[in-house]
């Protein structure tokens, strides 16, 4: 190791967060329930995603049973499909993947990997979680009060979410789904400032943002982005429950609703969905952008080979963040709005393509030439690679206006979306949990059991949406309860619809084996070590692991380096800490 | 190995699948086969950057996994090959746009001589209206809904009185005719979507959307609504049926006009 | 969403500004430290909490002008009466105004050390926040009594709407202007308690310019200004 000259002790101070401005926990419940500690916070937060999420994936199976096999449930009718697929979709989006991504990932391993103590505002932090947890809850209530949950799509689209046409229109589901939404925003917004300001203030000395891991570039462009877009649903939805709720106008034009007038008068459905995909199209970012920066950070850290074009990476994130304000209606090309927005939204929509096909060159170019270790969160993060790029080159159909006229709104919409930002995220949040499990318990994941759910998971997923595509393009709606005797369904389309259905059953047994293997490794894992990949980056170099409250102990970290110095010509080992700083040429000297 | 194995079985079982697939369009019956083009050339991009990425992927592994004694190589970027790259995928990007955006320029200009069609969706049945013998149709407004006028036509309008009502019935149009669709919804939002036709738009009460097409060949085809509408969403059907000219003429004379619609409302009333 | 874009545009500016100083096109892995260096911290001297703040603000920024943005794109239908102001308006922008001079009175008095004026400001500032409320409410009353209720209309609606919306967001910085006030009277040197006085003085000037670009749209000058605009484009 290297010798530190004493000297440096006079320079850097022992403890760069005052010992006061951290909250020690002082009982049971402080330490594990009102906790304040971001890495607490990070478990909570992904402990109640992972629950909510399997609600949802068990609402996939229901619906996939419904599909394939059309009328043999008689318990799932239209009203139920209808409201299993708007909560699916609802759950997957928002207080699955943008609440596991930020509130999960980003609070456990900003403040390691930039070598702080704790977020900035560990209060704001923690309350951020139980407002999550309360939009969770009154989002659950929609299953348990009369009418059941809103069966609008997870898009809402008014009128119909607010009419007695679609199941929990006319009573408390919509109600409590909107209610839910603005409680997270609320919840988000409190943890997002954390997010953000702790990489602008939180840093350790050296930590410049050119020096920072991708990971953090994506958790913070992606909140910087989230908080920005989210107010943008908080609108509608505010909007919208005064439309239901006190029978203004906002969204809702004459109606004459099943022989009825209604009382409403000249409002807009599409300025809903306007202000609904402002912040939508965004939120696929939001997604997309932390599951880039970790996938790098996986891929870089196991093919021993420092990420590709690193420079071109960070701008590539930040653009791909600025240009996703100004594609939100390419989500609308059939929607009625003028015809001429279709220009504009299809050329900087396609404009995006750019840096996005830039990130995956870089990420198979960091293959190449690598030392390539097959472990599990490598294998996911191939897994993403393909699932990405598949679903990523789908979107040029969607995104080029007069091509996706007629696949909007089919089962071509549906595949394209699940690979790209739930296939491909999903991928990269398995291969981020197996990668980071040694650093929060001690304990390396289950090999085999990993490798069983990776195949069965990555194929299983691919199997399931990419024939789904062809459908789409055969011309098969979405969000059809049964499509029945048509010229888009023909018996082949059937039997395919089987497979699908099968195939989505046999991986979310899988996901069954992986929630096990977290319970069972806790225990009965192999003993991980401080830096079992024998990672670059600040969370592996702790003192301690798991780390304890306040992560460093008496000293902060200090860098010296970029995080990706791995196999670097002449170093002695494959990979040099961040920080480890070069050898003191005055101290060199003086030991020879 | 596996992983390799596999990764090319991926890449190559995706490519026969695209090539084998018994699941593919509809047979197109508007002119809108520009639109099919344009997707192919969008397959043909973007298939082989799937494939290519995925073999070289697949090629990586297989050459540079970890064996004792194996270090990576240390470059931490390359100018020239990102710059190139960068190139190449603009100029994949714009064959597909450019192409697109000039088929979209086709698609939003109606030529001027289509004949108009409104199509009116409610939850959830299709009604249609036709103009009639001066060629116009009348104005309408959602407020004059009624159970003797389920369209909403403006009775004040001289130009809507001999405007042709199908009420719930099939619609017809003549091969090879320009028709433009004008599309307007009394309750929630739906989509006029007939697969062979390749031209679909949603319906948004409150205001008048359109799309245009010619159909190209005669036969029955199905409406689908692909809107989510509310619970009785997929069963919201329809027929199209596209008619050589005489058969249209013989169609249009057995329909009902708005006075003889109302007429009969009076007389059953009464 | 031609007012939300451009927001963002201003937003993007000021992230362009501040990325322009992060040497974003360095190279990092040419520049590693040795031993024996003591890098620098690389944040802003600003207090953290002043730049949470300011991010906080730019999140109430954008949720405000995505409901103007939302006006805007309503008004355009002609079922639109525009809503008359109540003279009160123009009372409670005044207080408004009185009560962001005492806040910011309040914050030079902190830097003064002045505790005794700090006290009475901070006070001075309260006690108007909380009238502004009043008045607000009175407002909506003299509205509803005059038969201009919420749903009768888009414009009343809006009205409503993003008048309660500023309210409740007043409402949230009276909560921290009370906690602050009472820890400034409870005898809290002018040092302890100037960062909280400072963070009041710059979310009261913040909510502020939200209200008079709000009144300035309820009381139609907005549309004037848009309309000049598109007279000067075409």
């Amino acid at each position: 190791m290297v010798n530190i000259p004493s000297s440096i002790d006079d320079t850097v101070p022992a403890a760069e967060v005052e010992d006061v401005e951290l909250y020690h926990p002082h009982s049971w419940w402080t330490t594990y329930v009102f906790s304040q500690d971001a890495k607490v916070i990070a478990i909570q937060y992904s402990l109640t995603a992972i629950s909510i999420g399997l609600v949802a994936l068990v609402l996939s199976w229901l619906m996939r049973l419904q599909l394939g096999f059309p009328g043999y449930f008689t318990f799932i009718d239209a009203d139920r499909y209808y409201q299993f697929i708007t909560m699916h979709g609802m759950i997957m989006v928002i207080y699955l993947l943008t609440a596991l991504f930020l509130g999960g990932f980003g609070n456990y391993l900003i403040p390691l990997m930039l070598g702080a103590r704790d977020m900035v505002f560990p209060y704001a932090n923690m309350l951020s979680y139980w407002l999550y947890l309360l939009a969770v809850l009154v989002l659950a209530a929609g299953f348990f009060v009369p009418g059941g949950p809103t069966g609008a799509g997870w898009t809402l689209y008014p009128p119909q979410a607010i009419l007695s046409g679609t199941p929990g229109g006319q009573s408390g589901g919509i109600i409590l789904m909107l209610v839910s939404l603005i409680l997270f925003i609320i919840g988000f917004t409190m943890g997002g400032l954390n997010y953000v300001v702790t990489v602008l203030q939180g840093r350790a000395r050296g930590m410049t943002l050119m020096r920072m891991p991708l990971t953090i570039w994506g958790i913070f462009t992606a909140t910087v982005m989230a908080l920005l877009a989210f107010p943008a649903l908080f609108v509608a939805s505010v909007m919208m429950l005064f439309d239901l709720v006190l029978g203004t106008s906002f969204f809702m034009p004459a109606i004459v609703e099943m022989g009825t007038q209604l009382q409403h008068g000249g409002g807009s459905p599409i300025l809903f969905q306007h202000l609904f995909w402002f912040f939508g199209h965004p939120e696929v970012y939001i997604v997309a952008l932390p599951a880039f920066g970790i996938v790098s950070d996986l891929i870089s850290t196991h093919a021993r080979k420092n990420i590709f074009g690193y420079r071109m990476m960070v701008w590539a994130i930040v653009i791909i963040g600025a240009l996703s304000f100004i594609v939100w209606a390419h989500h609308m090309y059939v929607s009625g709005m003028n015809p001429n927005f279709g220009f504009f939204f299809a050329t900087t929509t396609l404009i995006i393509a750019v840096p996005t096909a830039i990130k995956v060159y870089n990420w198979v170019l960091t293959l190449w030439r690598g030392d390539i270790h097959l472990t599990i969160p490598m294998l996911f993060a191939l897994g993403f690679i393909v699932t990405f790029v598949n679903g990523g080159l789908t979107g040029l159909f969607l995104g080029n206006v007069v091509v996706d006229v007629p696949l909007s709104d089919t089962m071509f919409v549906v595949a394209h979306f699940h690979m790209v930002m739930g296939v491909a995220p999903i991928m990269v949040i398995f291969g981020a949990i197996y990668h980071w499990y040694p650093k929060i318990t001690g304990r390396m994941l289950d090999e085999i059991m990993g490798r069983i759910h990776f195949w069965v998971t990555f194929l299983g997923a691919y199997l399931i949406f990419f024939p789904m595509h062809y459908l789409g393009l055969l011309g098969a709606p979405r969000r059809y309860y049964e499509l029945g005797e048509s010229a888009v369904n023909p018996p082949s389309a059937h039997d395919l619809n089987v497979f699908i259905t099968l195939m989505a059953l046999t991986v979310g047994a899988a996901q069954m084996l992986f929630l096990f293997n977290l319970v069972w490794s806790l225990r009965h894992g192999k003993e991980a070590g401080g830096n079992p990949w024998r990672a670059t980056t600040l969370e592996w170099q702790t003192p301690t692991t798991p780390p304890p409250h306040g992560n460093w102990g008496k000293e902060l970290p200090v860098v010296y380096r970029w995080a990706y110095d791995y196999s670097v010509p002449g170093a002695p080992q494959d990979f040099i800490p961040q920080n480890q700083p070069n050898p003191d040429r005055l101290s060199m000297e003086n030991a020879s | 190995m596996a992983v390799v194995l596999i990764l090319v079985l991926v890449a190559f079982a995706s490519v026969l699948f695209h090539l084998l697939s018994p699941w593919w369009w509809t047979p197109i019956a508007s002119n809108w086969h520009y639109i099919d083009n344009t997707i192919i050339i969008t397959f043909w991009i973007t298939g082989f950057v799937f494939t290519a990425v995925v073999l070289f992927v697949a090629y990586c592994v297989f050459r540079f996994r970890h064996k004792p004694g194996n270090r990576a190589h240390y470059e931490p970027e390359n100018r020239k090959l990102e710059f190139w790259l960068a190139t190449v995928t603009t100029i994949g990007v714009v064959a597909m746009l450019a192409p697109g955006l000039f088929v979209w320029n086709q698609f939003v200009t109606v030529p001027s001589d289509a004949t108009e069609v409104e199509v009116v969706g409610q939850q959830w049945l299709w009604s249609y209206r036709l103009p009639g013998a001066n060629g116009k149709l009348g104005t309408s407004e959602t407020r004059d809904v009624s159970t003797e006028n389920p369209l909403g036509l403006n009775k004040n309008d001289a130009a809507g009185l001999d405007d042709i009502i199908i009420s719930g019935g099939e619609l017809h149009v003549p091969v090879g005719k320009p028709v433009k669709m004008l599309l307007r919804s009394i309750d929630v939002l739906h989509d006029f979507y007939v697969p062979e036709f390749r031209a679909k738009m949603d319906m948004v009460p409150g205001m008048v959307t359109y799309f245009w097409f010619t159909p190209t060949r005669t036969g029955t085809f199905e409406v689908l609504c692909a809107e989510l509408c509310g619970v009785g969403h997929p069963q919201m059907r329809g027929t199209v049926v596209v008619d050589t000219e005489a058969d249209y003429q013989n169609w249009l004379q057995q329909q009902q006009t708005f006075t003889q619609m109302m007429a009969g409302e009076v007389q059953t009333t009464n | 969403m031609s007012a939300m874009l451009i927001f963002l545009a201003g937003i993007a500016v000021v992230i362009t500004w501040w990325m322009a100083q992060q040497r974003l096109t360095s190279k990092p892995w040419l520049e590693v430290g040795n031993a024996g260096d003591a890098p620098r911290y690389d944040r802003s001297p600003i207090a953290t909490a002043k730049i949470g703040l300011g991010v906080f603000l730019a999140v109430v920024g954008a949720l405000f002008t995505l409901f103007i943005s939302a006006y805007f794109m309503r008004m355009g239908v002609e079922d639109w009466w525009a809503i008359p102001i109540p003279g009160l308006l123009w009372v409670n922008t005044g207080v408004l105004m009185v009560s962001s001079i005492a806040l910011q009175r309040a914050k030079t008095e902190a830097h003064k050390n002045q505790t005794g004026v700090m006290k009475i400001a901070l006070l001075a500032g309260l006690v108007t926040g909380v009238v502004f409320l009043v008045g607000q409410v009175f407002a909506w009353r003299e509205l509803t009594r005059a038969g201009y209720v919420l749903a009768d209309n888009p414009a009343n609606s809006f009205f409503y709407l993003i008048t309660g919306m500023h309210g409740l967001h007043i409402l949230g910085g009276l909560v921290a202007l009370s906690r602050t006030t009472l820890k400034a009277w409870e005898g809290a040197r002018p040092d302890r308690v100037r960062l909280s006085v400072e963070l009041c003085a710059m979310y009261w000037h913040f909510m502020l310019l939200v209200w008079l670009i709000l009144f300035a749209l309820f009381a139609g000058w907005a549309n004037d200004f848009v309309d000049i605009c598109r007279q000067l484009l075409t």
